[in-house]
């Protein structure tokens, strides 16, 4: 498989004046996406996951290294032509957003044909396949406020899916789901992976769902890549223990017989 | 109310001409509304042709002027806080909230001190001093205001009232020392007068209004995406800094050019956009052009209210738009309690 995605090096620090929330350096971090693969990212809080997708997605530049696409430098490529093959799905749509499913999902055609005042009839058929894969055909004339978390999570989906990128960037697609709609996502995300044959990149905090769905995993501390490989490589009791700086005991899975970890609660193991 | 499906142009064409009627409707109206009583039977005939004399000069050269004048103001500031609404991702904010009224009025008031002529070099000065007060305020509003990560509701509004307040007291300063015969009308022209207005003045505001309504209009659909926060429009292909730089720019042409041929008028900009999207969904291709059509009707509609309520004296036209925006603006305020950005 060649590389879709390629991080050579990369080194970011935010201005002393930017850092808050979510603010971290990357340092000397060189990884590479193979096409077709799912590829997950875990790392504990400020490890530099979210600079990462805003890194990937060119929303930041890096201070040195390369991040290259398909064989492209990020730097020499102009938004819509970004936009066209790198779609991401961040949290969550802000509070009051006025538009209805379908608008957004149709905001997603944007880098199709920036210079275009309406959407075309091509950019319809796109949205209503869009919608139709993750399953928000008949919420399309709700607005994104009425709906619940995991509705407007695969609205979000369909947005991105509208773009027919070649590389779909998750950030936390979890983070506001309960089990059903984790099972859910993992579905559909499968699905896409094999039937589409998208190449995915997933930035989670659940090791779980990311050991369960991914191909390979990149485990990021202190702002670099401390490992990289399939998971029963990388979720590794010493690795995350110092990763995390926490007990953990790492299990696999009853049935799919992926790695799956248990947190040790600090007091309760003497039980 | 959201609208049955995704707008298009078939959809847009059709309810712009509808509300272009609409507008049409109310300015034939206007023409037959004033203190000189000029019986209907005599409008009808000046429109034609055979009548000349008092009644020409009326209808003619005061009524049509100011019609087509309040038809201009009322949409540039309509589409100016549709632009600024848009930008900041806030409802509330207005040219006259933001303070870019203040900083414009103040240039028109600095270009008359210096005294710029007469006829086109006289009006084009007005309003590029008007243009220059409404930028200098702007930028200095949104660098108060501006945050990491955005533009916060409280601050924003505050940093309009500071930055109103003091170009307001530069106004006074100005007029204080200045001999006041100089600046006779400016009183009447400081709470929005939609007066007499010359030819050429009506020539630039309309070339202005029409640069702005374009500036603002243009890239309608890359504004909506916007509004999902400014790193998911750059996620989508959206050129945001230059997006926000070329929308500002339209935004502040037109609240000077309203400012420098009619006075501030404060509040158009904000009820007319809000009740649009009330009716017609947030879609900023159908905001815009629907709130320059709205704005102009409203505008009129005042303006008609403002000659006639208590004739025949004549009351400012910004006297009914704040009448009429103070409480909405209070209600906006009020139900947005709650919101995460306040």
């Amino acid at each position: 498989m060649t590389a879709l995605l390629e991080c050579q090096r990369v080194e970011f620090a935010y201005a002393p004046r930017e850092v808050g929330a979510g603010a971290f350096a990357i340092r000397d971090l060189s990884f590479d996406v193979r096409a077709g693969e799912t590829f997950g990212v875990i790392g504990p809080n400020a490890s530099g996951k979210t600079t990462l997708v805003r890194l990937l997605s060119k929303v930041l530049e890096p201070s040195e290294g390369r991040i290259l696409l398909e064989g492209e430098d990020l730097s020499g490529l102009s938004r819509p032509a970004l936009a066209r093959r790198v779609a991401v799905v961040t949290q969550d749509v802000p509070r009051g957003f006025p538009h209805t499913v379908e608008e957004l999902v149709l905001m997603g055609r944007f880098s199709r044909s920036p210079r275009r005042f309406f959407e075309s009839a091509d950019d319809r058929v796109a949205a209503r396949r869009a919608m139709e894969a993750v399953g928000v055909m008949e919420l399309r004339g709700a607005l994104l406020d009425r709906l619940s978390g995991g509705e407007r999570q695969r609205a979000m989906l369909a947005r991105a899916l509208a773009q027919e990128p070649r590389l779909l960037v998750l950030d936390e697609p979890t983070a506001y789901l309960d089990l059903r709609y984790q099972a859910e996502l993992a579905g559909l995300l499968r699905r896409l992976g094999r039937e589409a044959h998208l190449t995915i990149v997933l930035v989670s905090h659940d090791l779980g769902f990311a050991a369960e769905l991914s191909d390979r995993l990149l485990l990021m501390a202190g702002g670099t890549g401390v490992r990289i490989g399939p998971p029963e490589a990388v979720i590794d009791e010493a690795l995350l223990e110092a990763a995390y700086g926490c007990r953990v005991i790492v299990d696999k899975h009853p049935i799919s017989r992926r790695p799956t970890v248990h947190l040790i609660y600090p007091g309760g193991d003497n039980r | 109310m959201t609208p049955p499906g995704p707008m298009s142009g078939a959809r847009l064409a059709a309810l712009l001409v509808g509300l272009g009627l609409v507008v049409t409707l109310a300015a034939l109206g206007a023409l037959f509304v004033g203190s000189a009583s000029v019986p209907p039977g005599d409008v009808l005939a000046v429109l034609s042709g055979r009548v000349k004399g008092v009644d020409q000069v009326v209808v003619l050269s005061l009524r049509l002027p100011r019609i087509l004048a309040a038809l201009l103001a009322g949409g540039a500031l309509a589409v100016a806080g549709a632009g600024f609404q848009a930008l900041s991702r806030n409802p509330l904010a207005e040219p006259s909230v933001l303070g870019v009224s203040s900083g414009a009025a103040f240039g028109v008031i600095v270009a008359q001190v210096f005294g710029l002529g007469s006829g086109l070099v006289e009006a084009v000065g007005l309003a590029a001093c008007a243009f220059a007060g409404a930028l200098v305020a702007g930028v200095a509003v949104y660098l108060i205001a501006s945050r990491a990560g955005g533009l916060p509701v409280h601050t924003l509004l505050l940093a309009g009232v500071i930055i109103s307040l003091f170009f307001s007291s530069a106004i006074t300063v100005l007029i204080s020392i200045v001999d006041f015969d100089r600046l006779g009308g400016v009183v009447h022209w400081l709470l929005g007068n939609l007066g007499p207005i010359a030819p050429t003045r009506l020539v630039v505001f309309a070339v202005a209004a029409a640069t702005g309504f374009w500036l603002v209009l243009g890239p309608a659909r890359a504004l909506n995406l916007l509004a999902l926060g400014e790193e998911s429009a750059l996620q989508l292909g959206v050129d945001a800094e230059g997006l926000k730089r070329r929308i500002f720019a339209g935004a502040a042409l037109l609240t000077s050019a309203a400012v420098a041929f009619v006075g501030p008028i404060g509040f158009v900009g904000l009820i007319v956009p809000q009740i649009v999207r009330m009716l017609l969904g947030s879609d900023n291709r159908v905001v815009i052009p629907a709130a320059m059509l709205g704005g102009g009707a409203f505008l009129l509609l005042a303006d008609t209210l403002a000659r006639n309520v208590i004739a025949p004296a004549e009351l400012s036209v910004g006297v009914i738009t704040a009448f009429c925006g103070t409480p909405f603006f209070i209600y906006l305020l009020r139900s947005r309690t709650g919101d995460p950005r306040l």
